[in-house]
């Protein structure tokens, strides 16, 4: 009988919850994202910390993070809607969101809010961060959020906003340029709650503890082991999270109250039914005909979700208002880029002004680039083998400058052209061509460096490993 | 809390719940995944640029390329091949054509061995641009093709969902991908965009979420004269067709096989679930034969350096809210034995096979050769 190693595995149900597991997974609301800021119209924002991570498609109950500080705040790469864009695509696929109008200039304001009279304004600058509320301007006026019931007012409000730069905790120290400000029906939240539909690979974790009891042969030892088994039950397709305690405090929802959070697989084909979303709505305690209203909108943003393909539609707070109505506040759209070819009008929203200029110029060209803080500059074929030379520069105690993945269809063209960007990099001091051709011809990737070089004037030691395919 | 019932005479081992490899209609096909000289593969996309290239490397190292598919050049010849305009076609007009060739007493025979394999092919390969793919998928499981394998890349995730639910309700073919190199079994049938002439037909089965880190795997164990008994890539999306276990229990059920290497990256949690299902059935902890004839198992993880929330070329390799992080995948699979040993320098990957009994903290300084 091999006397093997037993392996002993335990950890307290605190470490557990360390370590991001639990009865169920809440989505983190991160107010640095997007079209989706969690303020509500008072300017309260989430408290974000730092040690999260940003731009989530999946659940997360508390952060585990195995990457760096530095890493966390670059800025991400997925398709960023600010919160007009976001609330459009709402509006065109039949949510109720607040009533608003938008304003890029402060001699419109007259005009475009003849026909806007409500009881109360809030006028919100439009930037692609949080924390706005809590914000200020560099010609010093205070606060990216204003609410008024006078709509004299709101003309000197945006006219300091416009053409100014709105800083906040979530941005540089310049700030962000506000183009454009949104002009919206105040509503009096008596009821915030949170729904998000993803497309998810997992639907939650559950935690089993086994024990038993494992007898040796030649020594008659009782060991008893605790075993946590991550039990994963895989989904395949759309999942709706929901919870009746929505709003800025939803992070601690997960830990504190998990029996008020629901999750609920979607069948693709079928949908939400009506006794579905009649459920979710008793769940986020609406009552009486709002259990209707709620179940109308649950459905419609559903369709919503199809119609552009999301990855991810996250509403918080979904409030019910003290006149009996049911809206989307604010909204976090994450969408599939994959399928970019239908929905050329969305992407064309983009603002591409707080992204990464030289991600910008990768993804006109068709190269995967991320780039990074390190040193050594990186070319590769193939995502794996892109992660895993980034992975072996890090071992032998260096830091990569980037990610670069020239795929499979890469010409010379675009092999010049990434060396365009990773030169372009003050921080790059060496470059590191690791290509295993099998799609690829290595011959391109050879001639394309040749090309480089001739083209840039290389000064900085480039070291080359070429594999596989010639044609 | 979901807690699964257990039989209460089964071993002590065997106690542990079982997992996520719940048995459905589509995990029957799993042996759809075998490869031989005599597999039979047409081609999706056949006239495509792609395609056309791809299918000739393909008949060049000797693979059964029957025929392709391309819409509207259905009774045009293209690589010497006949061309179909819809799937479905090729399978009535081969058992036309196989009815015209044979005397009559032997064509009953025939029709009922040909109608075993339901149709004049084994395996499809496709090669067609990601508008269209997901279509052709779903074509080519309406036709019972056992084998299907996409090298698409870039296919809406809503598509797969899609696809995946018919997928999972039926019980004829097994899709492997979307967005993956394929499949090959050495010297004898390569369905994808692997080069053939690293391969070599030999022991070690290869199972990797990315194309060029199995080219790497196969490189090595090639030039230590391992080889391999069949490769395959199950891609990097995050809603595929084959996953970890399901290459995992046919290698560890192939008399071939006699080690597996896995390439594993960030996202998702595949590879937890693979080594859940190797501690059930590959470990040593496994009393009676099972225990025994555990086969090890060497993996390498990839992304450890990835930074969160940023989607590292695969659609399914991103780091979400702290889950699907290299480290989460790496301290999983060093729980399942002691065999199987996690690299963390792809280089000394094959050194790990030729002794497997030693712990992996005195590799970390190795190089075998770059």
């Amino acid at each position: 009988m091999k006397a093997d190693r037993v392996p002993v595995v335990s950890y307290s149900v605190q470490e557990m919850y360390s370590l991001g597991i639990g009865k169920v997974e809440l989505e983190e609301v991160n107010p640095n994202l997007c079209g989706g800021r969690v303020e509500n119209h008072l300017g309260k924002t989430t408290p974000s910390s730092p040690d999260r991570d940003s731009n989530l498609n999946l659940p997360v109950l508390s952060s585990r993070a195995q990457h760096d500080k530095q890493a966390i705040t670059q800025q991400i790469r997925n398709l960023n809607l600010m919160e007009y864009q976001s609330k459009i695509l709402l509006q065109k696929n039949g949510v109720a969101v607040q009533k608003f109008k938008m304003i890029e200039n402060a001699d419109e304001v007259d005009d475009n809010l003849k026909n806007f009279k409500v009881d109360e304004y809030v006028i919100k600058a439009q930037i692609l961060a949080g924390g706005r509320g809590l914000g200020y301007f560099d010609n010093g006026f205070k606060g990216g959020v204003h609410i008024t019931k006078d709509l004299g007012k709101v003309s000197s409000i945006v006219e300091s906003m416009i053409g100014h730069n709105l800083i906040t905790k979530q941005t540089s120290k310049n700030g962000i340029l506000v183009k454009k400000v949104m002009v919206a029906e105040s509503v009096t939240i008596k009821r915030e709650c949170y729904i998000c539909i993803i497309m998810d690979r997992f639907l939650s974790i559950y935690v089993y503890i086994h024990y038993f009891f494992f007898f040796r042969f030649i020594f008659t030892l009782y060991v008893s082991n605790v075993y946590i088994l991550f039990f994963t039950r895989e989904n395949n397709g759309p999942v709706i999270i929901a919870s009746p305690a929505g709003g800025t405090d939803i992070e601690n929802v997960a830990t504190s109250s998990p029996h008020l959070i629901k999750t609920i697989p979607v069948d693709i084909e079928q949908g939400v039914t009506d006794e579905m979303s009649k459920n979710i709505a008793k769940f986020l305690d609406f009552k009486g005909s709002l259990i209707k209203e709620a179940a109308a909108q649950i459905k419609q943003l559903w369709q919503l979700f199809l119609n552009v393909d999301a990855v991810q539609l996250e509403i918080n707070p979904l409030v019910e208002t003290s006149n009996g109505g049911v809206i989307a506040v604010d909204a976090k759209i994450i969408f599939d880029d994959n399928a970019k070819f239908r929905h050329k009008d969305i992407y064309s929203l983009e603002d591409e002004t707080e992204s990464d200029p030289k991600e910008i110029e990768a993804a006109k060209h068709n190269l995967n680039y991320i780039a990074m803080s390190g040193n050594i500059g990186c070319l590769v074929n193939g995502a794996g083998l892109a992660m895993a030379t980034m992975d072996i520069i890090k071992l032998y105690g260096k830091e990569p400058a980037n990610f670069l993945d020239v795929g499979g269809n890469v010409n010379e063209e675009q092999v010049l052209k990434a060396f365009q960007i990773l030169t372009s990099d003050e921080n790059v001091k060496a470059i590191l061509v690791n290509v295993f051709g099998g799609i690829v011809n290595c011959a391109t990737i050879a001639n394309g460096i040749v090309n480089a070089s001739k083209t840039i004037q290389l000064s900085i030691p480039l070291i080359v490993r070429l594999e596989g395919m010639i044609y | 809390m979901y807690i699964p019932r257990v039989p209460a005479n089964q071993s002590c081992c065997e106690q542990r719940p079982r997992l996520s490899n719940v048995r459905t209609n589509y995990t029957s096909t799993r042996s759809n995944l075998k490869l031989t000289s005599a597999t039979r593969v047409i081609c999706q996309g056949f006239t495509g640029k792609q395609g056309s290239f791809h299918c000739k490397q393909a008949i060049e190292y000797g693979t059964k390329v029957v025929g392709g598919v391309s819409p509207g050049k259905g009774g045009k010849t293209h690589l010497n091949l006949p061309v179909f305009n819809s799937v479905k076609e090729v399978r009535i007009l081969s058992r036309v054509m196989f009815l015209f060739y044979l005397p009559p007493d032997q064509c009953m025979a025939s029709l009922s061995r040909e109608a075993k394999s339901a149709t004049g092919a084994d395996a499809t390969v496709i090669y067609v641009p990601p508008p269209g793919a997901a279509s052709a998928i779903l074509e080519a499981v309406d036709a019972e093709i056992p084998l299907i394998v996409c090298i698409t890349e870039g296919i809406p995730q809503q598509d797969m969902v899609r696809v995946k639910h018919k997928l999972l309700k039926q019980s004829k073919s097994r899709l492997v991908g979307p967005n993956c190199p394929g499949v090959i079994a050495p010297e004898q049938c390569k369905i994808g965009i692997m080069p053939g002439h690293i391969h070599q037909r030999g022991c070690v089965g290869v199972v990797s979420r990315s194309g060029t880190l199995t080219y790497e795997a196969v490189h090595q164990t090639t030039q230590v004269g391992l080889g391999q008994t069949m490769c395959f890539g199950i891609g990097g999306d995050p809603f595929n067709g084959t996953d970890f276990i399901d290459t995992l229990e046919f290698f560890l059920t192939d008399p071939e096989t006699k080690g597996i290497i896995l390439i594993g990256e960030i996202g998702g949690v595949a590879e937890e679930q693979a080594s859940e299902y190797l501690l059930k059935h590959n470990s040593y902890l496994c009393l009676g034969s099972q225990g025994d004839n555990a086969k090890p198992v060497v993996s390498f993880i990839a992304g450890i350096t990835a930074p969160p929330g940023r989607r590292m070329g695969h659609a399914g390799a991103i780091i979400s809210g702290g889950k699907g992080g290299a480290q989460d995948k790496i301290n999983a699979l060093e729980k399942v034995n002691m065999r199987e040993i996690i690299c963390n320098n792809l280089q000394i990957l094959v050194k790990c096979f030729i002794m497997p009994q030693t712990p992996i903290k005195a590799y970390t300084n190795l190089t075998l050769f770059l």
